[in-house]
């Protein structure tokens, strides 16, 4: 018998908001989450802006906890908090609670700053908090710890797309009868001169300095790369008669996912886009969905001159036709490029989609590239159908990982 | 330098307050500083190094093992200074 897995809670910190509510009615909005950076070291850099959290932790924990996590793992906790009280606080059999939380760099940050305190006062000034905070896992062990969940604690590491992967690893975990209830998803903090000088060395990031909030701009004729960002997201994943016995508020259900590689090269899109094309069926088929069933997509989209045709090429030739009456939004325009945290906020804007049946708006289209062929969501939020309706959510990593979720109305 | 063991107290409970979150009107002589006041080991770390460079004395790891409650440290603090 198969378990069928539902998502019953959400949580967020994005560029947009502190929480899933302000994010996404900002996200409908078209409001853009990217500013220019205060740090002085942003002149060393040949990018001066990036999209932090629209909340710094600090307003949402206490000073004390703050101190021994590194950025990231305190993104996982605020999220995770708010999608596990969305979710009903749920009585859980702690054996059968599992975390799966991904992030892409880690505690990069905590790295750079306790070597810069070992250069300045040697070894006995680096904190002893040092390799809990830069633990790629960290995240997902406070969280673990946080909610004593004892059926497995993870982190899937696979560059932007991460945060899609864990939600995939949960979605298995509960299926194959390992958990009841995953908290999941991805979180990301590299905002931060070295990440973004080796991001700016690829040429893989915007330089539009003198308008940043225009910078990420998916699909624009113009577009010169994308726009790097932080924050997390996090879903509650839960076996639907788990869900159904406790009376959970159910936003709708995980039906499947698909993973391939593309084995061509380490950071460029393969132009053919075969590894997204059979991850698309893979996903399709894993939830026995036919292509008609598709009526929204969440594109990865990061704004890359490459990455954006080449995707919209696979999209095209996986769909056929019947990418025609699917609405692309391409909400990095708005909130950046969260990395590993990147497949799990967008996952939340899936859900929300569905929920609302609202696709949200691509911003910064001056000029749509007439190589992308699929139907972008441009500059205003657009209704989806009503009915049994599915969407999919599409992450792609430096390495060739390549991940698609896909989700459905009940 | 000589330290009076007042003083040394009183700078504990500020660097106690600040790694821990304990509020200083509890940090006592006779607390435990695992089981009464929340520092762990690696926390117990930071206060050691706080402690060394605030009071210009070297605490050796194999006397952080001795240092149970905030009286031994403050033992160990003023004794060391002298």
């Amino acid at each position: 018998m198969t378990r069928r897995v539902v998502v019953t809670g959400l949580g967020a910190t994005t560029p947009l908001g502190a929480d899933v509510d302000s994010t996404w009615a900002a996200l409908i909005a078209g409001k853009s989450g990217v500013r220019l950076l205060t740090e002085e070291w942003r002149e060393l850099l040949p990018v001066h802006f990036a999209a932090r959290v629209h909340t710094e932790p600090a307003d949402q924990m206490e000073r004390v906890e703050m101190r021994r996590l590194d950025r990231s793992e305190q993104f996982a906790l605020v999220a995770s908090r708010e999608a596990w009280k969305d979710a009903g606080s749920p009585d859980v059999d702690k054996e059968r609670l599992g975390v799966v939380i991904a992030s892409g760099i880690g505690g990069v940050i905590t790295l750079l700053d306790q070597y810069d305190n070992l250069r300045e006062k040697g070894a006995r000034g680096v904190s002893p908090h040092t390799v809990p905070m830069l633990m790629p896992n960290g995240p997902a062990a406070n969280v673990g710890l946080e909610l004593q969940a004892k059926a497995g604690v993870h982190t899937p590491v696979s560059a932007c797309a991460s945060g899609a992967e864990a939600i995939g690893y949960a979605l298995e975990m509960i299926r194959t009868n390992r958990a009841d209830i995953i908290v999941s998803g991805g979180v990301e903090a590299a905002i931060h001169q070295l990440p973004m000088a080796g991001f700016a060395a690829m040429k893989a990031l915007s330089t539009r300095n003198d308008a940043p909030e225009r910078a990420s701009r998916p699909y624009d004729r113009d577009r010169d790369g994308f726009v790097l960002g932080e924050g997390g997201g996090i879903l509650i994943l839960e076996e639907y008669e788990h869900a159904k016995a406790r009376g959970a508020k159910i936003y709708c259900e995980l039906v499947g996912q698909g993973l391939s590689s593309d084995g061509y090269h380490i950071a460029a899109p393969d132009p053919d886009g075969a590894g997204v094309q059979r991850a698309i069926k893979f996903a399709l088929a894993d939830a026995k969905l036919s292509t008609k069933d598709i009526v929204h997509l969440n594109a990865h989209a990061t704004s890359t001159p490459a990455g954006d045709v080449a995707e919209a090429h696979a999209l095209r030739l996986a769909l056929g036709s019947d990418i025609d009456h699917v609405a692309v939004s391409a909400t990095k325009s708005m909130t950046g490029h969260l990395l590993g945290g990147a497949g799990a906020i967008e996952s939340v804007f899936i859900v929300k989609a569905l929920q609302e049946r609202l696709a949200p708006p691509t911003i910064n289209i001056e000029n749509l590239d007439p190589a992308v062929t699929v139907d972008v969501v441009r500059d205003k939020a657009r209704p989806l159908p009503a009915g049994q309706i599915a969407a999919l959510n599409d992450s792609f990593g430096f390495g060739g990982h390549n991940v698609v979720l896909a989700f459905a109305t009940l | 330098m000589a330290l009076s063991p007042a003083d040394v107290l009183a700078g504990l409970k500020e660097i106690v307050e600040e790694v821990a979150g304990v509020s200083a009107s509890t940090i006592e002589l006779d607390k435990n500083f695992t089981d009464d006041l929340e520092v762990d080991s690696l926390s117990m770390v930071e206060v050691v190094v706080a402690a060394e460079e605030r009071f210009g004395v070297k605490i050796p790891d194999e006397a952080v093992t001795d240092l149970v409650t905030v009286g031994d440290a403050v033992n160990f603090i003023v004794n060391a200074a002298k």
